[in-house]
């Protein structure tokens, strides 16, 4: 799935200095990244960079392995068995994202234990959508549909971001996305074309996902202060809200398809722009749900913790193992 | 865990015939173990034939600062391409 950068405190922090740096390295670095070269891990890269792009993935990583949380809660009560083949594959490929993405961030120097936790100890951030609640069935098919079709839309132009191994990461993950975002929007159409109770149940998973979905593309350019230099070391290549104007551009159609309504009463096609226009997002609910207050942030973390803690065994059991083998080989 | 298992670098080989390329990595106690989760994490979609894992300290890598002087001879030797030999057309494809 996907995370857009969350900066602390409603993004409101300076951007990093790279005064301190060797002018001369820095202005080489700069050079490369402005022909479109990829930037490796050995290769030199200023300190800001490099810190920008550990939270950047890292928290991408958290987002995708949080996001299996959501939708495994459906696995034991999906409505057919394909259903539930298909919902299994997607949590899988979940958590193979988060793995991709955790192995890049430690091609920059964090490990792997380091950033699992700081998220079980609740210090590090995920995408925010994964504190909403999956009430009812239609919520798989919504959040295929509209999460995985945001994430998708953050995704693709990161594939050519400057640093390598998340542009590679990126590329891999991108092209797994998309049977995610399929299968929901034919849940979705399986209900819109059922009873007028699955109907309903499809409506509201829409009422409730719109928002939170429109959200993910992080907060307005204007209050989105890192973005400059973002933009010059190509680890950011669209802003905010030109993705996101794109995606409801490329929705809309999809949920009238479905003949389903958007929540938004100030939502119409704007002829002149040949784009939508759409109404105001409540940004204090989304630094709430930054800040950890959803209704289901608590409930999330203390899954993750258990399902780390209860697996401890099967860690040391593997541990066990391998001391015993070397031990063998050494006798 | 209370500390990181090692990391191991992934190669798979995409069909029979294609050498096996570099995708990514796994963290793993042993080989055998790295081998599950490789297969686990890189090839859901049939992605390969074969696998390789290899411990990642035990690559050797070239500096990349030292990519110059490394790599800058082969630049400067044209005479080992074809291109740099005038043959006339009349000769044929050669």
């Amino acid at each position: 799935m996907y995370t857009t950068e969350l900066k602390e405190q409603g993004g409101k922090v300076a951007p990093v200095s790279i005064v301190s740096e060797d002018p001369e390295l820095v202005a080489a670095f700069e050079a490369r990244v402005a022909a479109d070269e990829f930037i490796e891990p050995k290769d030199w890269m200023p300190e800001a960079y490099r810190r920008t792009l550990v939270r950047q993935i890292s928290q991408h990583a958290h987002s995708e392995i949080v996001g299996m949380l959501p939708e495994g809660n459906w696995l034991t009560r999906a409505p057919s068995l394909r259903r539930k083949a298909i919902l299994l594959a997607k949590v899988q490929d979940e958590g193979g994202h988060g793995l991709y993405l955790y192995c890049a961030a430690e091609t920059l120097g964090t490990s792997r234990e380091e950033m699992i936790e700081a998220l079980h100890a609740g210090k590090a951030k995920y995408s925010t959508i994964f504190n909403y609640p999956t009430l009812t069935w239609a919520d798989i098919g919504a959040i295929g549909w509209l999460v995985d079709g945001a994430a998708i839309m953050n995704q693709v132009p990161l594939q050519r971001t400057s640093y390598g191994p998340y542009a590679r990461a990126m590329i891999r993950v991108c092209k797994e996305e998309s049977f995610h975002q399929r299968q929901g929007y034919e849940i979705m159409m399986t209900l819109g074309a059922g009873t007028a109770e699955q109907k309903a149940m499809a409506q509201d998973a829409l009422n409730r996902w719109w928002w939170p979905s429109l959200m993910m593309f992080g907060p307005p350019d204007a209050d989105s202060p890192n973005s400059a230099q973002g933009f010059r070391w190509r680890i950011k290549r669209d802003s905010n809200d030109d993705l996101r104007r794109k995606f409801v551009d490329a929705t809309v159609p999809q949920a009238e398809f479905l003949g389903l309504t958007i929540p938004d009463p100030d939502l119409r096609w704007n002829a002149e722009k040949e784009g939508y226009d759409f109404g105001e997002i409540d940004w204090e609910e989304f630094y709430a749900v930054v800040r950890g207050e959803g209704p289901t942030a608590r409930e999330r973390m203390k899954a993750r913790r258990d399902a780390w803690e209860q697996g401890a065994w099967v860690r040391e059991a593997a541990d066990a193992h391998e001391a015993k083998r070397r031990a063998r080989l050494a006798a | 865990m209370s500390h990181d298992w090692p990391l191991w670098e992934v190669f798979i080989r995409s069909k029979g015939g294609l050498s096996h390329k570099h995708v990514g990595s796994v963290h793993a106690p042993d080989g055998e173990l790295a081998l599950r989760h490789a297969r686990d994490v890189y090839t859901r979609r049939l992605e390969g034939v074969s696998l390789w894992v290899v411990q990642s300290s035990d690559i050797v890598a070239s500096d990349p600062d030292q990519s110059g002087p490394m790599f800058e001879p082969a630049e400067t030797k044209i005479y080992r391409h074809p291109t740099f030999y005038d043959i006339p057309d009349a000769v044929g494809h050669m």
